[in-house]
């Protein structure tokens, strides 16, 4: 039964085609996947349909009449909810109050049918949070989904996904997967947007591969019925990458969900890296690593840190690299303790850490990207003397960076313009430069296209076989068992277990991650 | 400096409306300002004098507020350097060679100046207070503080109208040659052009731009925030407080009880006219001394009370703010939507 019919839909961002004469049909009762790299336009063609982004050229047909969206108010009131991949949540009001902005019921805001009404969404999803929790304090993956519960809660016909699995545990994502099969059966037409070929084979009744803002093909339910996976699998990578399908067919997001490196364990070094019995609190009301916990990083060692968003990875690796203080235990590097260093000393030491909030944290947009480049370095020499810059030693340690990692900016580009593949290879630049000994990377592949991912990927291979450490904080099972010699699990603001990166253990860090005890 | 002028023409031509209106003639009204202000040759002098402590204190405001700091409360530091400056002024002069005793009081001046924002700035960089609030109370104590010492232990007994002792005509500041404008001038360029230097070629320039923009980026770069806070904060008082000295020293040589220019809320019109950078206060400050002075006489000529000034200023900050408001309502429609785009495509 077709809901939702787009037609020749078009929409461009200055002169950037984000969505080309794009026709898509939203059938009731089936999830439907848009499938495609970051960047392929999948995100702005939903967003189009939620009434963000008001269309160059085309039409959107609901139950086969046009309608105009001129704003999200209006989608929503059509029956058309979204859950986006950043949250949307306002972070001083509490869960129940985010729910209830926007919605009907007259000047008394009735927290009681809201409080039954979230109880009922909750327990159907398997979610745990408590609904008077301000929003800003939860974790990123608890943030999402008190999305999808808004989304839900006014009761809509359509229901756009837009990467939801991201921040799930594999627990999580089975929970989500039961639910999708319960809304189909309720009738929903659901858009499951995804760059994981694996995942959309698993939930979608229909898969539309889209690239450079065109849908390349759509493979219907019979076909999806008859084929083998493998034989789907191969069709899809066609289409995805006319050109690169040889090399890219080994990237985890296409292979079989969870399979394990298959490497044998590479020869370790001196351990260079050692927590001990490090607690370290969370800023309002956030988890922290409230159990004592221990983990060590030897040379050339790729250690993995897993967990479900919000576990505590992200007051850890701040801990480590000393924007935040512990409140027991020592953290020591090559057997130095860095507990009374602060962040630049720590730096000179060699210790190195690569931000999740590249735009946030890690980059200050208005300056160029050469002094981005510096930023952990201001003051100190050559390019700097008795405290005034040497302009010309800025542009050429930011000319040989920019050539060494592969990146092709203008050095005076500033960082606010840079695509978020290039924003991370120049964080990359920056803290792998200059002998680093140990490198914490926090969510190093979050939302990157294909080829920049593999190239991040290969820095991190690379640093460790010259000698460093390397502590990969993700949220990506997939990445951690291809990237990591042995992996972390934090669950809840504690470490659950370390798993050796060795056939099942995809199953095994899962389970930890829910919080199923380590057997002896 | 250019996207200064639209909002500053739209205030024009709202004053000669409203002019029009109260039954005076615009175009003499402009001309009456451009004599008074511009074309006179005393009429530029005392534009230009008038600049000397504007120029400092919009420095002072710059320094701060590119650095994210938001030290509202400059006119209470400008008063309490003031007064110290007015208090002191007369004993120093009378017991140290005059060029020593005006560099001890223009150090006063900063000091004072600079040690009023000790609270705010302490309150900021360990329990992160708004330093909005924070400064602006102390500006408060600082205002009335400065007429209590007034009319206190520096009140003069030379005159009935309380007020410090004055320092003599031949003490204060000397003149440029050939003209009337005491050399607070050159004061007020130079160090205007040595803060330029420190932020566009400094490294703790750099520091307070990055803490400016993007102050979590500051800490996870092992910027020492807490130390720079303290700093340009000081040195924010500090300019604010110079301001000052040159002011007294140069054209008064007193301080009259509830005294109050009110320099801080004009000049936060225009340090923002100026998009924080103290090079582009040059030539609004300019503009602001010529229609200040200029509009004093005429509006005494014309009989008009000379707030009316003030209300000029106030219709350039509105129109400023609504021609940035159309401004980014026009680059954000190319995109189809009320916000700007979010960072990744997908």
């Amino acid at each position: 039964m077709l809901l939702v019919e787009l037609q020749g839909v078009t929409k461009t961002f200055r002169d950037v085609v984000a969505v080309d004469a794009v026709d898509l049909n939203l059938r009731g009762g089936e999830v439907h996947c848009l499938l495609g790299e970051n960047g392929a336009g999948k995100s702005t063609l939903m967003n189009v349909l939620a009434g963000v982004y008001v269309p160059d050229r085309g039409s959107v047909l609901l139950g086969g009449r046009p309608v105009r969206l001129t704003c999200p108010r209006d989608a929503i009131d059509l029956g058309i909810g979204m859950v986006r991949q950043h949250s949307n949540l306002v972070p001083t009001f509490t869960v129940l109050e985010n729910l209830m902005l926007g919605a009907e019921g007259g000047i008394r805001l009735r927290t009681s049918t809201a409080e039954r009404m979230f109880a009922d969404l909750s327990a159907r999803l398997g979610v745990q949070i408590d609904h008077d929790v301000e929003a800003g304090r939860l974790a990123l993956g608890q943030q999402q989904q008190v999305e999808i519960i808004k989304a839900l809660w006014r009761e809509p016909k359509v229901l756009i996904l837009d990467e939801p699995t991201s921040m799930l545990s594999p627990q999580g994502i089975r929970d989500l997967e039961r639910v999708l099969v319960e809304l189909k059966r309720q009738g929903l037409a659901i858009v499951f947007i995804t760059h994981k070929l694996h995942e959309a084979i698993d939930v979608a009744d229909r898969v539309s591969v889209m690239r450079r803002g065109r849908v390349v093909d759509t493979i219907g339910p019979e076909r999806l019925r008859s084929a083998t996976r493998q034989e789907i699998q191969t069709e899809i990578v066609a289409l995805m990458f006319p050109q690169d399908a040889a090399s890219v067919a080994q990237l985890p997001e296409l292979s079989e969900a969870l399979s394990p490196s298959g490497q044998a364990p590479p020869p370790t070094g001196p351990s260079l890296l050692e927590i001990d019995r490090v607690v370290v609190p969370g800023e309002r009301g956030e988890v922290g690593i409230w159990r004592p916990l221990s983990l060590t990083v030897h040379a050339g060692e790729v250690v993995g840190v897993a967990g479900v968003d919000g576990s505590g990875q992200g007051p850890l690796a701040e801990a480590i690299a000393g924007q935040r203080p512990i409140t027991a235990g020592d953290v020591r590097l090559s057997g130095r303790s860095l507990v009374h260093l602060d962040v630049r000393a720590r730096q000179r030491l060699g210790l190195r850490y690569v931000t999740d909030d590249r735009e946030g944290e890690g980059l200050v947009g208005p300056l160029p990207i050469s002094l981005n480049l510096l930023l952990k370095r201001i003051g100190t020499a050559p390019c700097w003397r008795y405290g005034f810059v040497r302009q010309d030693h800025v542009e050429a340690n930011a000319r040989q960076l920019l050539s060494t990692f592969g990146i092709d900016v203008d050095i005076r580009a500033s960082a606010e313009t840079l695509s978020g593949g290039t924003m991370q290879k120049t964080l990359l630049a920056r803290e792998l430069s200059f002998n680093p000994s140990v490198v914490v990377f926090n969510k190093p592949t979050h939302g990157l296209d294909v080829k920049t991912t593999v190239a991040v990927r290969a820095h991190i291979r690379e640093l460790v076989q010259n000698g460093a450490a390397a502590l990969v904080v993700s949220t990506d099972l997939e990445e951690l068992l291809q990237l990591c010699d042995r992996i972390a699990v934090l669950a809840g603001g504690s470490l659950a277990g370390v798993v050796a990166n060795r056939p099942g253990a995809g199953r095994e860090v899962g389970m930890l991650m829910v919080g199923g005890a380590r057997s002896a | 400096m250019g996207r200064a002028a639209l909002p500053v023409a739209m205030a024009v031509a709202a004053g000669a409306v409203l002019l029009l209106a109260l039954g005076r003639d615009p175009v003499a009204f402009g001309g009456a300002i451009l004599r008074n202000g511009l074309t006179t040759a005393v009429g530029l002098e005392q534009t230009i004098i008038r600049m000397a402590p504007l120029l400092l204190m919009g420095t002072g405001f710059i320094v701060a507020f590119q650095a994210g700091l938001w030290n509202i409360g400059g006119d209470g530091q400008f008063l309490m350097a003031a007064a110290l400056v007015g208090g002191l002024g007369p004993p120093l002069v009378a017991s140290l060679p005059v060029w020593a005793a005006w560099v001890v009081l223009c150090g006063i001046g900063c000091l004072a100046g600079a040690a009023w924002t000790l609270v705010p700035a302490f309150l900021k960089a360990w329990y992160g207070m708004n330093e909005i609030i924070t400064s602006l109370m102390m500006a408060m104590i600082g205002i009335n503080l400065a007429n209590v010492l007034i009319k206190g232990p520096f009140l003069s007994e030379k005159t009935t109208v309380p007020q410090t002792d004055v320092v003599a005509w031949v003490d204060r500041l000397p003149y440029l040659p050939g003209t009337r404008i005491h050399v607070g001038i050159v004061v007020a360029v130079v160090v205007l052009l040595l803060v330029h230097l420190m932020q566009t070629r400094t490294a703790y320039g750099l520091r307070l731009r990055v803490l400016g923009v993007n102050r979590r980026a500051a800490l996870h770069a092992g910027l020492p925030v807490k130390r720079d806070i303290m700093t340009a904060f000081a040195l924010s008082g500090g300019l604010i407080g110079l301001a000052a000295a040159v002011e007294v020293l140069g054209v008064w040589g007193y301080v009259r009880a509830d005294w109050n220019p009110a320099f801080g809320i004009t000049l936060f019109a225009l340090v923002f006219l100026a998009e924080l950078n103290v090079l582009a206060t040059i030539p609004l400050v300019f503009f602001f001394a010529v229609v200040s002075i200029g509009g004093h006489a005429a509006a005494l000529q014309t009989r008009l009370p000379s707030d009316f000034l003030l209300l000029l200023i106030g219709l350039v900050l509105l129109f400023m703010v609504l021609t940035r408001w159309l401004r980014s309502r026009r680059r954000a429609s190319g995109t189809g939507l009320a916000l700007p785009p979010s960072g990744e495509a997908s």
